[in-house]
């Protein structure tokens, strides 16, 4: 019991100690109090439009930062990746890490004034999420049991530890569902749908399909005085150099992840009026790489893959398509997330290596100078991929590779890399802050799965790996994961399974007056409760 | 006026049978395309798994063979049912009803503008042809019509937009600025100013030229010599006797035209961020969103059907030389 209790009391102090410490990045005028003021209207962009706003049915990135206002998770993650309270105020963990018991916020309401409890969590996390949202259902689904203690605890008894099974609170890995309304129905085409109910800060007002998503203040907020912000306009504008031009007008006082071309960032940078920031991704953390269809020859060889790695200049890259924005990857774990090993083989850029590994592959020259022939499936989200799609061409066409670029819209990207239908191709994936979550699934065995995206594509597979991803998984020190993900990322940065090209950063443009926007590693998607405006 | 009668009601039974085979037509158009809506959703979640991508087939139909979902489709049409979005989760057809106005009044009040604009322009160049008024408008309709039109777009955001202030650059109307009656109505214009404009250009160099061209081969015909000899005043020379005779090129390019005006404006839409069809239709194509594209598709078929008689109509009307038949 005291054992328990010691548990209790140190995750409550670094609760805490984690909320003193997320003050607001760069935000604030020095030397100059502002008080936090009632008041004002915040534009955003979103793009592309979200089909629609329930964050438990869809978790698209746009979707995640509109309905982040609207619903809330249980804990949110500071920027070293650490629990903070949000409609959990404390936690505690048994010795054995199988049991979380969370104790609610007590007046916390829905937005059509029903009370939230505990009865709503258990609702959320065993029936409805599970169905509905595929990362939820892969860490619930280690729920032996989840029951309600009382009105404002819960307790979730796993069948085995898991190491990251707070991580998975976060609003839009598990955001909490009203039970009265979504209680036996069909949860996809419960009319509710188009009507939005949560807990959060603001609440559901109009949506003109095309047009924009208007949020209004929730005057009936459980935390005291907040938010600040009276509305919220999430506008939708499709063409990208547009988007450039209403922060440069100040038509909107927001921009986050993909949208402003990277090659419009330098520019915007300089306006007097907003600041960038590429901090309050930490959660998504997301690695960007070539991937790979090791069934397919050459492909199939590693030596010709840490070819590739030594070929591609990464730093060039980040300096001339990214325009500086990321950090070139090392592995397969981001390493602003948790558990990151940095000694791993390090393929520095040098085309005379890759051709000395080509050779030694008996990849021989061509009376055309030609070693081998690949096709490269360009990934089509943007401008910016297209021109790696170029680079890559042009970097291979160096070590004597030859690339065919092809191109295709979304669905036929999704169709052809999911099927195996590829030789390579681009991808980057959100890391969710921790490797069980976001890293373990490109590279295990188990997850080797025709026809599902953002699964093991590549055929990759190394029994040793999977036992190392496996035991990782299946606890909650610390050190003992730390080991056995540096094993597996050893193995993997020497086996090339893809080419990492970069740890991605996202550009955060925001009007100077809008103060604690982004105080947290989910940034641009956290509820803006305490985001204010300062009146000039 | 029976004949007109017997003329309209056998286009219109055979215009049934067109519409009815471009929906077919179009139904296995867009299931070519390759990927659906489910693999769409999943590539946007960022993540995904088997029964992820399942469930979603089931709720779209899409695990039925396709010609039951042909039949489906079919039977729904017939009774005038556009189908369901589930992507959007809404009736195709309030989809298309809630698009509608604000495409009808960028491509109508651009297309009259430049219909007129456009005759008038091409009737004084070719009055005056070879003066410099006349290379004038050549030059400007020339290069009106050679620039691509999202790059216009940009071009005046830029200027009236950015650099002057003193039109809006995207949107309907100013949101959240709550206006009623009269300055809503002024508001909403003011925001159609330069995609009007920068669509408007575009039509307009097409009239313009075809307009100059007709009338340079009518103007110098015996029946223009004649109705100059009996000293008729020009303006009636040119209204009545050449522009009648040269005008029917200009309505086939226009009844053309007419009919594609409620599919929208891709690429205007899309840099003004205007909510209209053109943009659905785009999005419906690149979302897999099966129901969405073939509404639209069959609307816009209906009405090119309905211009299509008009235009021939309106030929018999505008030159008494040409009859309608059955």
């Amino acid at each position: 019991m005291s054992n328990r209790l010691r548990h209790f009391r140190q995750s409550l102090t670094a609760a805490a100690l984690a909320a003193a410490l997320a003050a607001p990045v760069a935000l604030s005028v020095p030397g100059v109090a502002v008080a936090q003021e009632r008041g004002g209207t915040m534009n955003i962009i979103v793009q592309p439009e979200p089909p629609i706003l329930v964050l438990g049915l869809n978790q698209q990135a746009p979707t995640q930062t509109v309905a982040g206002k609207i619903y809330q998770g249980l804990l949110t993650f500071g920027f070293d990746l650490t629990p903070q309270p949000e409609l959990a105020e404390s936690w505690e963990v048994s010795p054995d890490g199988k049991v979380y018991t969370f104790k609610l916020v007590k007046n916390a309401k829905w937005h059509d004034g029903k009370p939230f409890t505990a009865h709503d969590v258990v609702f959320s996390t065993s029936k409805f999420l599970i169905e509905a949202h595929p990362r939820a259902r892969a860490t619930f689904s280690k729920c032996e049991k989840i029951e309600a203690l009382d009105d404002h605890t819960v307790r979730f008894t796993l069948k085995e530890p898991f190491g990251p099974f707070l991580q998975s609170f976060e609003v839009s890995s598990a955001p909490m569902i009203p039970k009265h309304i979504y209680e036996g129905t069909d949860y996809k085409t419960n009319p509710a749908n188009a009507t939005p109910i949560g807990t959060g800060p603001f609440k559901f007002k109009e949506w003109v399909k095309g047009s924009y998503i208007h949020l209004v203040r929730n005057d009936e907020y459980w935390k005291a005085g907040k938010p600040y912000l009276d509305d919220i306009y999430f506008r939708v504008i499709p063409d990208a150099a547009s988007r450039a031009v209403a922060v440069e007008q100040g038509t909107v006082q927001q921009t986050q992840f993909n949208d402003i071309e990277t090659f419009d960032v330098p520019r915007l940078k300089g306006l007097p009026n907003v600041e960038m920031t590429t901090k309050g991704y930490e959660f998504f953390a997301p690695l960007s790489w070539i991937e790979i269809n090791t069934r397919n020859k050459p492909l199939d060889d590693k030596r010709f893959r840490q070819a590739m790695m030594h070929a591609i200049d990464r730093k060039f890259i980040r300096d001339k398509i990214w325009f500086g924005l990321g950090r070139p990857a090392t592995g397969p774990v981001n390493s602003v997330t948790r558990f990151h090993e940095p000694n791993v083989r390090k393929y520095d850029y040098d085309p005379k290596k890759a051709e000395a590994l080509l050779e030694e592959a008996g990849f021989k020259k061509g009376a055309d100078g030609t070693r081998a022939k690949v096709r490269l499936l360009v990934m089509p989200y943007g401008e910016t991929w297209t021109r790696l799609g170029e680079y890559v061409k042009q970097a291979m066409k160096r070590v004597g590779v030859d690339v065919t670029l092809e191109t295709t819209d979304a669905a036929g990207w999704v169709n052809r890399v999911s099927n195996w239908d590829y030789d390579l191709s681009f991808n980057f994936v959100y890391q969710y802050g921790d490797p069980a979550l976001g890293v373990t699934r490109t590279y295990v065995s188990e997850n080797i799965r025709k026809g599902v995206m953002f699964s093991n594509t590549m055929g990759y597979s190394n029994p040793e790996v999977d036992k190392l991803f496996a035991q990782a998984a299946q606890t909650n020190k610390d050190e003992e994961r730390q080991q056995l993900y540096s094993a597996a990322q050893k193995i993997l940065v020497e086996d090339v399974p893809v080419a990492w090209l970069l740890e991605m950063e996202f550009p955060t443009f925001l009007d100077k007056r809008f103060k604690n926007a982004v105080t947290t590693a989910i940034g641009v998607n956290e509820s803006y409760d305490s985001v204010y405006m300062v009146k000039k | 006026m029976p004949r007109i009668a017997l003329f309209i009601s056998q286009r219109l039974v055979k215009a049934v049978f067109v519409v009815l085979a471009i929906a077919v037509f179009n139904f296995f158009l867009v299931h070519a395309a390759p990927g659906d809506p489910a693999a769409v959703m999943a590539g946007e979640a960022g993540a995904a798994d088997a029964q992820f991508v399942e469930q979603l087939r089931q709720q779209f139909g899409l695990d039925r063979p396709l010609y039951e979902q042909l039949g489906t489709y079919m039977s729904k049409v017939v009774q005038a049912d556009l189908g369901y979005s589930y992507r959007q989760q809404r009736p195709v057809f309030d989809l298309l009803m809630d698009r509608l106005p604000v495409t009808l009044s960028l491509t109508l009040t651009a297309f009259v503008l430049a219909l007129l604009g456009g005759v008038a322009l091409g009737t004084l160049a070719a009055m005056r042809a070879g003066t410099w008024s006349d290379t004038a408008i050549t030059v400007v309709g020339l290069t009106a019509y050679a620039t691509p039109i999202f790059w216009i777009g940009l071009m005046l955001i830029l200027l009236f937009s950015v650099n002057l202030g003193w039109l809006p650059a995207f949107g309907t109307e100013t949101i959240g600025a709550g206006y009623t009656g009269w300055d809503a109505f002024l508001d909403k214009a003011k925001h159609l100013v330069l995609p009007v404009t920068t669509l408007g250009l575009f039509y307009m160099a097409v009239y313009t030229r075809l307009t100059r061209a007709s009338i340079l081969e009518v103007r110098d015909m015996d029946f223009v010599k004649t109705a100059r000899a009996k000293g008729l005043p020009e303006w009636r020379i040119v209204s009545v006797h050449i522009l009648r005779n040269a005008i029917l090129p200009v309505i086939t390019v226009a009844g053309f035209q007419a009919g594609h005006l409620i599919g929208g404006s891709i690429l205007i839409e899309t840099v003004f961020a205007l909510p209209g069809i053109g943009r659905l239709a785009f999005e419906a194509v690149l979302q897999r969103d099966y129901q969405v594209l073939l509404g639209i598709f069959l609307l816009t078929s209906v009405v090119v059907v309905i211009f299509n008689l008009l235009t021939d109509l309106i030929y018999s009307l505008v030159d008494p030389r040409i009859e309608v038949a059955p």
